[in-house]
């Protein structure tokens, strides 16, 4: 079984692979939640208030984070609004 | 002048207690005076790995309560000259451990000359975990080339960063050392596992060594000796270049790459 094993292994995506891939974006995610602004949470609930007072929205929808891009600290909000919005 | 070094590693298993055993041992066996505290209260092993199961009277927490002193709580070991282990309690609950009584603890061994502190850390990143890595001046960061123990070995890293001592005085920071264990090159180089260099890569921790799996690691942890001890074992030499590193030698890397398997048994071996 070895010997099939042996070609078989040739064409398999490695396993290791899979494993660095998966783990390099989860500790970069992980990292940045970590060294998030204390303020981030009280931010987000006094953002959120202020659309709430003019859109109907649900609290889960509003995604705010700070990232680091080309040297700049970026502040990434993201709102889903409902579908039929008056 | 005495360090502090916590053995830890977030997740559970991978080989805390049998590296804090053959680490404090090798020092012990370089000429150092060293204790081993176990900080594991409630799951006491660290004696058991160590062959002192049944020496312990007085334990860590009866220590920290003042229930007994210091003196009469360490248990010398049998075979090495200046090796200490302090043992967990085994009936008290995580609480009975507070900050300030670890750190009289840690005080007084300074005091009683020990050269090296080894805490080994129980799993988790809770209380326990948590005190045993407060005090430390370095750490051995015991992970397995598998993805959750990357995972939680990064976030104890995080915590070695935000929550110890000196990241809370502003001191140097905590000197981090990467121990991989349960490692398998012939995985490796199958692409089956991580190799060393992508876990360095991964948690950007300087490599102190790999030590790759052996079976002559339970065959010692059955005996109650530290695996460092088995001298003709890979694990034991592992752990000795381990030892070396930390005391700054500089040793090149060993039991990295697969050993050499002939056309016959690569076909037909298993």
């Amino acid at each position: 079984m070895a010997l099939l094993d042996y070609l078989l292994g040739q064409r398999k995506k490695k396993s290791a692979n899979l494993a660095k891939d998966r783990l390099q974006i989860l500790l970069a995610h992980e990292r940045s939640e970590r060294n998030a602004p204390d303020y981030l949470p009280k931010m987000r609930e006094e953002i959120l208030a202020v659309i709430a007072k003019y859109v109907d929205i649900d609290d889960e929808k509003l995604q705010i984070s700070v990232d680091e891009a080309n040297g700049f600290e970026v502040l990434e909000l993201n709102l889903v609004l409902p579908e039929h919005n008056r | 002048m005495s360090r502090v070094v916590v053995v830890t590693s977030g997740k559970g298993g991978v080989g805390k207690t049998t590296t804090s055993a053959s680490f404090s041992t090798g020092l012990a066996l370089k000429g150092y005076k060293v204790a081993v505290i176990d900080f594991d209260v409630g799951l006491r092993n660290l004696d058991l790995i160590m062959g002192c199961e049944r020496r312990v009277v007085y334990d860590f927490v009866n220590v920290v309560q003042g229930e007994a002193s210091l003196q009469q709580a360490l248990i010398k070991d049998k075979r090495i000259p200046n090796l200490y282990i302090l043992a967990a309690s085994q009936t008290r609950d995580k609480d009975a451990l507070t900050q300030e009584g670890v750190e009289r603890v840690i005080e007084q061994l300074k005091e009683a000359g020990f050269d090296y502190i080894v805490c080994d850390s129980p799993a988790g990143i809770e209380k326990g975990a948590q005190l045993a890595l407060y005090f430390a001046d370095e750490a051995l960061i015991v992970t397995n080339p598998e993805v959750s123990s990357v995972r939680d070995s990064d976030r104890i890293l995080g915590i070695l960063q935000a929550k110890s001592r000196r990241a809370e005085k502003g001191d140097a920071p905590i000197v981090e050392h990467l121990v991989l264990t349960r490692y398998n090159p012939n995985r490796v180089e199958a692409g089956e596992m991580l190799s060393v260099d992508d876990v360095i890569d991964l948690l950007s921790v300087k490599l102190l060594g790999a030590v790759p799996e052996s079976e002559d690691v339970l065959n010692a942890s059955n005996s109650g000796m530290p695996v460092i001890m088995e001298d003709k074992s890979a694990a034991s030499q592992a752990y000795k270049d381990i030892v070396e590193r930390f005391l700054g030698e500089e040793i090149e890397h060993r039991f990295l790459t697969a050993e050499k398997k002939g056309l016959f048994k690569k076909l037909f071996g298993k």
